[in-house]
């Protein structure tokens, strides 16, 4: 087994709500998963899941109610683990006062790099992000996806281990999407650990070797993509041609559409074998037998529905 | 020693002079050019004690302005726009980012007042007075009035940890006064002969910060010498109340959940 880059135990984190601070919001609920060295892990969730609290509690801006966690072996209230990691916040801001390379400049001097790494680096990650021609500019002058692009540069300027983003696709164009996807691919080649929230389940399926799912606080499911929608197979997909003085089986007829010459059904698989002989017995064309895989989106979309059915909704605990 | 601090130290001066603090000198400028060209018409003999007071009372004023409204803002704005966030990710201890934020705005506090203190400093060369040994007590007054300044940024900057811009503008104004008029307060409690008064006046005597001692400005404008012992006391004293704010702010800011 790998060597682990995050351990979440049981992670919970409970907010004060009302006038008098009395009641507690529970905002993240048990959380425990492990992402091991150089995996891309994708966290998703609709808005108010608790991905940014997990975040956010990774990087020690909020404390636990309880629970603990660890960051390539050391705890996250060690402030020198931070030498080895790097955050993108959600829809960062930054010191608008600043141009792009002051700020990377700016944020390099925690690292204690003399004055020519400095520049050697910003120059470098400046150009990464495609920032180059507008490093002289202030960030007031910036445009959402411009700072989006800032935030990716000084979460990798010192060559973290492990990378945490929040959202890192929000606010870019698709052509910002794109060099993002292609940045995190490049970190993964590196050997880097990739931990990024979204809700863009498109880019989860496409970068990620393992994604969890956060709904309401708590973890629904964990896992590669494609293993955690096999949990629920839909059934099979038979696309076909008839001949023209033939017409559809009758027990197809009614779930078949048609679209040209063509002719799709979808069965449960236990009704493949049987739909396939009364195709044949019709001299039906079969032109391909596709099983029927939900997609990430389906699935979350159905975690989602299924806990908003349940009313398990945030719990409110009274103190 | 950590660099850190040093680091935010430096982005906070340059924060402060992109987003026009300085300007105030300008104001202060035209105020001495304006009060030595009139005061070289009317007075008489009193040019000293008129540029003196009114230079001091201004470096005095500009900075207390800058103190408590720059310093109130100082973590809030950082918590507010979510500036802090990022910077929190990298490898810099919550006290260190405290200790960087204060030392800036102290940093900018020293480079203003000691431009205002060349403004003076021109001003009393205007009205025709030669410089004499007496002046040093000027020196010491400005230097009174930093430490007065330090003590108001490390009031406004502890209660900006855990309070709103406008409570902590409050609460700050508010013990400047009251310690303002400390030995007041105390000379009322003990004039009462009321035994309650008299504690709850020495307790406030006592706990919050003295400022009646950091004011020479009368003394230096009439040429007065100040006591070397005061200068001594007034140092320790500021750094000990100083230290004792940020590590409270410290301790409070370490803990807090950043929303």
């Amino acid at each position: 087994m790998a060597a682990l880059a995050i351990e979440i135990d049981g992670l919970t984190k409970d907010y004060p709500v009302g006038f008098w601070r009395k009641r507690m919001r529970r905002s993240l609920d048990n959380l425990t998963l492990q992402v091991e060295e150089g995996e891309v892990f994708g966290f998703l969730g609709p808005n108010g899941a608790g991905k940014t609290t997990t975040l956010k509690l990774l990087m020690s801006l909020i404390f636990p109610t309880a629970g603990t966690a660890r960051i390539r072996g050391r705890s996250i209230g060690d402030v020198e683990m931070h030498r080895e990691i790097g955050y993108l916040p959600e829809q960062p801001y930054f010191y608008d006062y600043l141009t792009a390379r002051e700020l990377l400049d700016y944020y390099a001097r925690f690292f204690g790099y003399d004055r020519a790494e400095r520049n050697e680096r910003v120059s470098r990650f400046l150009e990464l992000v495609g920032l180059t021609a507008a490093a002289n500019l202030q960030l007031r002058k910036f445009s959402k996806g411009m700072l989006q692009r800032a935030g990716i540069a000084q979460a990798i300027l010192h060559d973290p281990k492990v990378i945490f983003l929040d959202e890192p696709m929000s606010g870019l164009d698709p052509v910002g999407r794109r060099e993002v996807r292609d940045i995190i691919l490049d970190l993964r080649r590196q050997g880097r650990t990739v931990f990024f929230s979204t809700h863009i389940l498109s880019d989860a399926e496409m970068l990620c070797d393992r994604v969890a799912v956060l709904v309401d606080g708590k973890l629904q499911g964990i896992g590669a993509p494609g293993e955690i929608v096999s949990i629920e197979v839909q059934g099979m997909e038979i696309l076909f041609e008839m001949p023209e003085e033939r017409a559809v089986p009758s027990t197809l007829r009614e779930r078949a559409t048609k679209t040209g010459a063509r002719y799709q059904v979808e069965v449960p698989e236990a009704e493949l074998f049987q739909a396939l002989d009364q195709l044949r017995d019709c001299s039906a064309r079969i032109l391909s037998v596709t099983p029927v895989r939900p997609t990430l989106e389906d699935y979350f979309f159905h975690l989602v529905g299924r806990e908003k059915a349940a009313s398990h909704a945030v719990e409110v605990v009274t103190r | 020693m950590s660099a850190m601090p040093g680091v935010v130290a430096i982005n906070t001066f340059r924060e402060a002079v992109r987003d026009r603090v300085l300007y105030n000198l300008i104001f202060f400028a035209l105020m001495m050019i304006g009060a030595a060209i009139f005061v070289g018409q009317i007075s008489i003999g009193i040019e000293r004690l008129v540029i003196v007071n009114l230079g001091l009372s201004a470096i005095s004023l500009f900075g207390l302005v800058m103190a408590v409204f720059v310093g109130v803002g100082l973590v809030y704005k950082e918590i507010e726009k979510r500036t802090l966030y990022s910077l929190l990710s990298k490898p810099i201890r919550r006290w260190e980012f405290l200790a960087g934020k204060y030392a800036g705005l102290v940093l900018t506090l020293l480079v203003n007042t000691s431009l205002m203190t060349l403004g003076l400093a021109g001003a009393l060369y205007y009205v025709g007075r030669p410089f004499v040994r007496s002046d040093g007590s000027i020196l010491i007054a400005i230097y009174f009035i930093l430490l007065e300044l330090a003590l108001v940024t490390a009031l406004a900057l502890f209660f900006s940890c855990f309070s709103s811009p406008m409570l902590s503008t409050l609460f700050t104004l508010g013990i400047y006064v009251t310690g303002t008029f400390a030995n007041d307060i105390r000379s009322f409690g003990d004039f009462t002969k009321n035994h309650v008064i008299q504690v709850g006046t020495r307790v406030v005597y006592y706990i919050l910060p003295n400022f009646h001692n950091f004011n020479v400005i009368a003394t230096a404008g009439h040429g007065g010498s100040v006591p070397f012992a005061l200068v001594w006391q007034n140092t320790l004293y500021a750094a000990l109340y100083v230290t004792l704010l940020l590590v409270a702010a410290s301790a409070i800011f370490s803990r807090r959940n950043l929303k």
